[in-house]
């Protein structure tokens, strides 16, 4: 199970990177995994207002839904068109070409580091 | 709760399988994709546990009679090495189960029950047949059972080590045969849940696992795939076949899911006869199956609208992997039931369109 330790990450099983003052936001590989083969994202678009611990859109898989919150708040810089186009990359590069959106942020919410996202799927 | 483990529980778990709790059984959702799993079946093979279904066993020269008492249907008159697709009815004329009853000799039928209705299956086939003179044995825990779907199932079958696979090319839709492997009898049926060709193998648990390795070793050229439970459910919703919970319950009459032909009225005494002689209402909802445009499925229990108000729930719905279009059965009031009418489901708050289109929603014989 892959968890990048240059990441953060929340217990809704999202990642971020920062980039300055933005966010980079995606699912982490355990939460793809869960969900199974995803066949529909639906995504805030460039410029919604977004707070920290909101629900911004969903993953859908063949068998369930899954919420995605925001980890951060800020505006939506960019949706990302090509996991949108094949949301198939969320599966197979959750942490590359799978990222969901990317937010200029004001503040961010709660997140953790690699090590205690790994402890926390463990239990 | 302690879940049940199928005899092939190793094997999924050296293929790292994820798991779910099924009924009580903790069963194999998907190996590595459930997409790829489910293509494998429509384009290839799939080979599938359901170890976790209930067999049931009659016995005895009252056997024929007790299953005509106990079922909607006419068990009496399939020949052996018949199939046959059945409902268990309550004395209320609704449903407690779907069956596949299988006739294995003169005076002995092996009924196959869902795992979630295994107790109120058997306890009803118990209490139904008690007089007539016949043995009912309810062999679930000892009997494991491999599906092997696909286009390649019986090339597969044929290219497997030990196994007899003679009668099986000539061996009719709904039929089935006692084969050998390695010398101990395997049950095949030529029957499935997936809209493709296929057989089911019954075996008892101790040589299932060296089955389902033989299977798997001559399925590599034929490139048979390890299948979990969640392609299961999109395969047999392409092709239109119910689920019990879903689109079949105790709340639910046969004609109201379509199923009135399964129900042979012209039998003077079967459990369920007044209850459905005394029909539904006009009003009861009836099963249909939807169809949308985009990638946004309705899922079970999403209510279905029009005219500005709740006309029925989604009882299974998804993206079919095939069509590549949103597909769902529903239960509806019957004014918006026929074929063409537009209705919305509430997708999460967001009205998408459907219409009533027929079932199955895929069917084998229209691809060439």
């Amino acid at each position: 199970m892959s968890i990048p330790a240059n990441l953060q990450y929340t217990s809704e099983h999202e990642w971020i990177r920062v980039e300055g003052s933005v966010a980079v936001v995606g699912i982490t590989q355990y939460a793809a995994d869960a969900l199974g083969d995803i066949v529909y994202v639906d995504l805030p678009k460039a410029g919604t207002t977004i707070s920290a611990g909101s629900i911004v859109g969903e993953a859908e898989s063949t068998k369930s839904v899954g919420e995605l919150f925001a980890p951060v708040s800020g505006d939506i810089v960019e949706a990302n068109q090509a996991v949108i186009d094949s949301p198939e990359l969320v599966n197979s590069d959750p942490y590359g070409a799978g990222w969901l959106f990317s937010v200029n942020f004001s503040s961010i919410g709660d997140v953790m580091s690699a090590d205690d996202y790994e402890a926390m799927i463990a239990e | 709760m302690t879940l049940t483990q199928s005899p092939l529980d190793a094997i999924h778990r050296e293929r790292g399988a994820s798991f779910t709790d099924f009924a009580g059984w903790d069963m194999p959702v998907r190996y590595t994709s459930d997409l790829a799993e489910h293509h494998a079946v429509r384009t290839s093979a799939g080979i599938f546990d359901l170890s976790h279904m209930a067999e049931i066993y009659l016995t005895g020269p009252g056997a024929a009679a007790a299953l005509d008492y106990a079922l909607a249907g006419t068990l009496s008159s399939i020949p052996l090495g018949r199939a046959k697709y059945s409902l268990i009815l309550s004395e209320a004329g609704t449903v407690v189960d779907d069956v596949i009853v299988y006739r294995l000799g003169e005076e002995k039928f092996l009924v196959v029950a869902n795992a979630g209705n295994r107790f109120p299956a058997a306890a009803a086939i118990r209490d139904r047949a008690e007089s007539f003179v016949c043995v009912v044995e309810d062999r679930s825990e000892e009997v494991a059972l491999i599906a092997v779907q696909g286009p390649n199932a019986l090339a597969i079958l044929e290219a497997t080590q030990g196994f007899s696979a003679e009668g099986l090319a000539e061996l009719g839709y709904y039929r089935c045969l006692p084969r050998e492997f390695n010398g101990e009898s395997v049950l095949v049926g030529r029957t499935g849940y997936t809209g493709e060709d296929g057989f089911e193998l019954y075996i008892d648990n101790a040589h299932a696992a060296d089955l389902w390795r033989a299977l798997e070793a001559a399925g590599a050229e034929f490139d048979l795939l390890a299948c979990g439970l969640a392609c299961r459910d999109t395969l047999r919703l392409e092709a239109g076949m119910p689920l019990y919970g879903h689109e079949l319950s105790l709340d639910l009459k046969p004609v109201q899911v379509g199923m009135e032909k399964v129900v042979d009225m012209s039998k003077d005494n079967f459990v369920g006869r007044d209850g459905v002689m005394a029909g539904v209402s006009a009003n009861a909802p009836r099963l249909v199956g939807l169809q949308s445009e985009g990638k946004r499925a309705g899922r079970a229990d999403y209510p279905v609208h029009a005219n500005g108000r709740t006309i029925g729930v989604v009882t299974s719905g998804a993206l079919s992997p095939t069509l590549g279009f949103p597909i769902a059965f529903a239960l509806i009031e019957p004014d918006f039931a026929e074929l063409g009418t537009t209705v919305t489901v509430d997708v999460r708050g967001t009205e998408i369109p459907a219409v009533v289109v027929p079932l199955p929603f895929y069917s084998r014989k229209a691809r060439s």
